[in-house]
């Protein structure tokens, strides 16, 4: 579907003709957008050919499709118009509306994070420049981030996202003792990117870890002050991170707290007790957001566990885990069933670490959570982060459970920490997301591989998503470490965070 | 800095004896390359800027001074001359450079010939914060060689990435023997024999710290990895026990216990803060944590494909020269060689610097040294000459190895013969009224088809 851009163009042209020939007179913004987009097309032909090599559809003479590809069509020249104007875009995807002139569109000009347009190829250059730009220079030789490729086919609905394989990992480009990268860095990427390390407060916490090693073996260059050159020397190793595996927000927030730590030392700090207060704040925000967190969360929690209780868990969430065994360790008794699903199955771990400490559990696919909600008293939910208008990103499935215990009239408690609080604003799923390796999903059953060959067969796409959003009607209470709010305070509790924080 | 690259030529080349007694095993030509060229070729590749070069003084006078020997390398080569009398193992020869060691070493073997993506080893031992990371390969045919007394049985994982176990059969008197608490922590084992060692090691610097403590071993392959890979199971390796006992306890095994080589690593305590909240297990299954807590890991790479040589005897030296080409990007004749018009070249055949070859020769599928003279109606095919070589007119060699400034008189005819350093083959000689100075090659496998 992708190419129709190209041959949907001139579908759309027709369609003009038409319209002028049954007497709908084209406006003067509809003639100055048809020649820009003519413009763009013709750019967009050169590059949209050299950056899709996977033309996997044939062009089918059936009308309905021709008016389906005509409207994407339409809709991505809009788009692309729409950024060529302003070098801003508007909202993306605009409902398939041909006629409606582009001045109505823009109440807010905001600007969408490169990650998510990788559709565009003007965006994918700006990236490439953007990575160039972030050269280190190390013996006076430069060498620039490398830049992992796509992996695979995409499906189109999520086509705007990055998808990388397991199998070709970033330090392939990369020199082998590395120089450019500290090697703790690099290590973390690999880990990041082989699922070594996963989960939100492990992610933070390894990542911390790393910048603490990189801090330490930091040495100001002469005629450079450290607030200043420290940063930039984070900026490339962020972006090799990111490379690795898309940053989380938990990890996002601690950069910007580093940063700006960072940023705050005062020019008269000699260069050890600088370094010795940055491992400090690092330290303290650790102890603070992290751990004190999680003691307070399983105070509030315990509160809300009684004896008697079934509580269902989903995934394996280190938060969740802890207050369930801080519980099961104050005397409560309850029991615990684990849903999990496929193909992460992350269940397994958290039923490991439960039964461990000798909690009674079940354990169920997502695909029976319907079946064993009847029996459920409470829904015990981590969170990836908290979006600002009251939505909970997390796993994904953990909609769908929230959805039924709904449905069943069983409360659905969250427990996140405020330091995954995200100053970003979704409704779905499909703008921002994570696509993970798509070969997860192929499965081996009597060493039979149906999905082997899955790239050569025409019109499959695999898509494997690590993350949704559920809405705040279908959270009862989000227990955090400033106590249990309801899910529409998130904006107070961010405002007051940035009121700290100046 | 994260890896310090060593390697390690000073070998005798004890497999190899006809070829090495007067030129040592380091600096024998491959494609017209010394033998060391291709690991650090493979090194600069990677991007490497430093080696640590562990050798004997002749290899260091041949590699400075001999301009047949000249290595083009770009790399900082820190040269470290050890005693010529064999008795300095590998392990002995590490702990002869500790000093210069400041951080993790990658050792590779002077005799090892491949084109695998170093990244591999690398990331297991990065990713995986792994004491050791080696790298084996599948056996090619020619390895196979018939009844080999000494097969080496190692034992992986489900994933083929750890390694469990790891005997030589010299070592094992009674049979294989597996300890239970390994079968009950990885209950499924794959034992493989047919595997080449390529002797490329990333250890970590604990280990070459315990090395220079524990002067009782003496050879990386023979001693220290079986070491270490036993050390992954024995008792005492969890990690909280790991503070509190100071004694050795695990005395059967000569009083050295996983503290000494457990060198925490930076803010071990956070490391650890990441684990517990990581929901990854590396095996599934039982109650154990990831790594069954154990902080000693050994991993393995496998290649299955691409070419991973070992030249360590004299059908591997053949057969390496025969994949020579593949690794050199030079143009098969070397543009200062004098060469003749009516002249049979085959495409796998590679002509030195410094050649005159004469009219009516026919070489195929062979090597040709350095400044050798080739003359008239000369058949060469599938073999090796080495530089210097005279091959007088209307000679027939057939799978032969000619070393370095050998004379073949005219008309003789030699057919799968090694004839050593500075000999004279008389003129219209036959292999077989030549055995004084010629030794049959029995080989006739390596060769192949024409």
């Amino acid at each position: 579907m992708a190419d129709s851009g190209v041959s949907g163009g001139a579908d759309k042209k027709d369609n003009i003709e038409r319209e002028k020939i049954e007497g709908k007179e084209l406006t003067k913004e509809e003639k100055q957008r048809l020649r820009k987009e003519k413009k763009q097309q013709k750019k967009g032909k050169e590059k949209k050919d050299a950056s899709l090599p996977q033309v996997s559809v044939a062009e089918t003479a059936a009308p309905a499709s021709q008016l389906k590809a005509e409207r994407r069509a339409r809709q991505e020249a809009e788009r692309t118009s729409k950024q060529s104007k302003k070098g801003d875009t508007g909202q993306p995807a605009t409902t398939s509306k041909p006629k409606i002139p582009p001045n109505e569109l823009q109440p807010v000009v905001k600007r969408l994070p490169e990650h998510i347009q990788v559709d565009d190829p003007d965006v994918l250059k700006k990236l490439a420049k953007k990575l160039e730009r972030q050269q280190t220079t190390e013996n006076s030789e430069i060498q620039k981030i490398p830049r992992r490729l796509d992996y695979g086919y995409k499906v189109s609905l999520f086509s705007h996202l990055l998808q990388y394989s397991r199998k070709a990992p970033l330090t392939q480009q990369l020199s082998i003792p590395s120089a450019v990268i500290h090697p703790a860095i690099v290590r973390l990427g690999l880990q990041y990117s082989q699922g070594i390390v996963a989960g939100s407060n492990a992610r933070s916490i390894a990542l911390l870890h790393a910048f603490k090693q990189v801090i330490s073996d930091y040495t100001t260059p002469s005629n450079e002050e450290l607030s200043r050159d420290l940063v930039n020397k984070l900026k490339p190793y962020i972006s090799f991170l990111n490379q690795c595996r898309p940053l989380s927000a938990s990890m996002g927030n601690a950069i910007k707290y580093i940063k700006k730590e960072i940023s705050n030392i005062p020019s008269q700090f000699k260069e050890d007790d600088a370094k010795k207060k940055l491992l400090n704040c690092i330290e303290c925000f650790i102890e603070e957001k992290i751990v004190l967190a999680a003691k307070a969360i399983a105070k509030s929690s315990i509160e809300k566990i009684n004896d008697g209780d079934v509580i269902l868990v989903y995934g394996c969430s280190s938060l969740v885990n802890h207050i369930l065994c801080e519980a099961f360790e104050k005397g409560r008794k309850f029991r615990v069933i684990v849903v999990d699903s496929r193909p992460r199955l992350e269940g397994r771990e958290a039923l490991r670490r439960l039964v461990q400490k000798g909690i009674s559990c079940t354990y169920v696919l997502i695909s029976a959570v319907s079946y064993i909600l009847p029996e459920v008293s409470k829904v015990f939910l981590g969170a990836h982060a908290l979006l600002a208008n009251g939505y909970v990103m997390s796993r994904v499935g953990t909609s769908q459970i929230a959805l039924v215990a709904k449905a069943f009239n069983v409360p659905v408690l969250v427990c996140c920490e405020t330091y995954k609080f995200c100053e970003r604003v979704q409704t779905d799923s499909f703008v921002s997301n994570e696509l993970d390796d798509p070969d997860d999903l192929i499965v081996t059953r009597k060493g039979e591989t149906q999905l082997k060959d899955w790239q050569q067969v025409p019109r499959l796409g695999l898509l494997n998503l690590v993350y949704d959003v559920t809405p705040p009607d279908f959270v009862d209470l989000v227990i955090t470490d400033l106590g249990m709010i309801p899910c529409t305070s998130v904006p107070v509790v961010l405002r007051v965070k940035n009121v700290d924080l100046l | 800095m994260e890896l310090q690259a060593v390697l390690m030529a000073a070998g005798g080349g004890s497999r190899m004896t006809d070829l090495t007694y007067n030129t040592p095993k380091p600096m024998l030509p491959v494609g017209n390359k010394p033998l060391m060229w291709y690991p650090l070729n493979l090194l600069e590749r990677v991007g490497f800027e430093e080696v640590i070069v562990i050798t004997t003084r002749e290899v260091h006078k041949m590699m400075s001074t001999d301009p047949k020997t000249k290595l083009d390398i770009k790399m900082k080569l820190d040269v470290v001359c050890i005693q010529e009398d064999g008795d300095m193992g590998t392990a002995d020869a590490l702990r002869h450079i500790h000093q210069k060691v400041k951080t993790d070493i990658l050792v590779v073997s002077c005799d090892l010939i491949t084109d695998v993506a170093l990244h591999e080893v690398v990331d297991l031992f990065r990713a995986h914060n792994a004491t050791v990371a080696m790298l084996m390969s599948k056996a090619h045919e020619f390895t196979e060689t018939v009844n080999v007394p000494q097969r080496d049985f190692v034992g992986v994982d489900q994933s083929g990435k750890r390694l469990l176990f790891m005997a030589n059969e010299a070592d094992l008197e009674d049979g294989l023997i597996v300890r239970r608490s390994i079968i009950r922590k990885h209950p499924r084992m794959h034992i493989k024999t047919g595997l080449v060692d390529a002797h490329l090691y990333c250890l970590k610097k604990a280990v070459v710290d315990f090395l220079a403590e524990n002067k009782s071993i003496s050879s990386i392959r023979g001693e220290l990895v079986p070491f270490l890979v036993r050390k992954q199971f024995s008792k005492m390796t969890s990690g909280q026990k790991r503070m509190d006992d100071t004694e050795t306890v695990d005395q059967k095994n000569d009083g050295l216990t996983n503290d000494d080589l457990f060198f925490p690593s930076r803010d071990e305590a956070l490391l650890q803060l990441a684990q517990e909240r990581s929901c990854w297990n590396d095996h599934r299954g039982d109650m154990s944590e990831a790594y069954h807590g154990g902080k000693l890991r050994c991993y393995v790479h496998i290649m299955d494909q691409g070419l991973c040589y070992r030249v360590n005897t004299l059908s591997a030296y053949i057969e390496a020269n025969r994949m020579a080409p593949k690794f050199i990007e030079e143009p098969a004749v070397h543009p200062s060689a004098v060469i003749s018009e009516r002249f049979q070249m085959g495409s796998d055949s590679m002509i030195g610097a410094g050649c005159h070859v004469a009219d009516k020769t026919s070489i195929k599928r062979s090597t040709i040294g350095i400044s050798t003279t080739v003359k008239e109606k000369v058949k060469v095919t599938n073999s090796i000459i080495m530089h210097g070589v005279t091959i007088e007119e209307g000679c027939n060699i057939q799978g032969s190895v000619i070393c370095s400034n050998a004379v073949i008189g005219r008309g003789a005819d030699l057919k799968y013969c090694l004839v050593g350093n500075g000999q004279r083959i008389e003129p219209e000689g036959d292999t077989y009224s030549n055995t004084k100075k010629s030794i049959l090659l029995e080989v006739s496998v390596t060769f192949g088809l024409v």
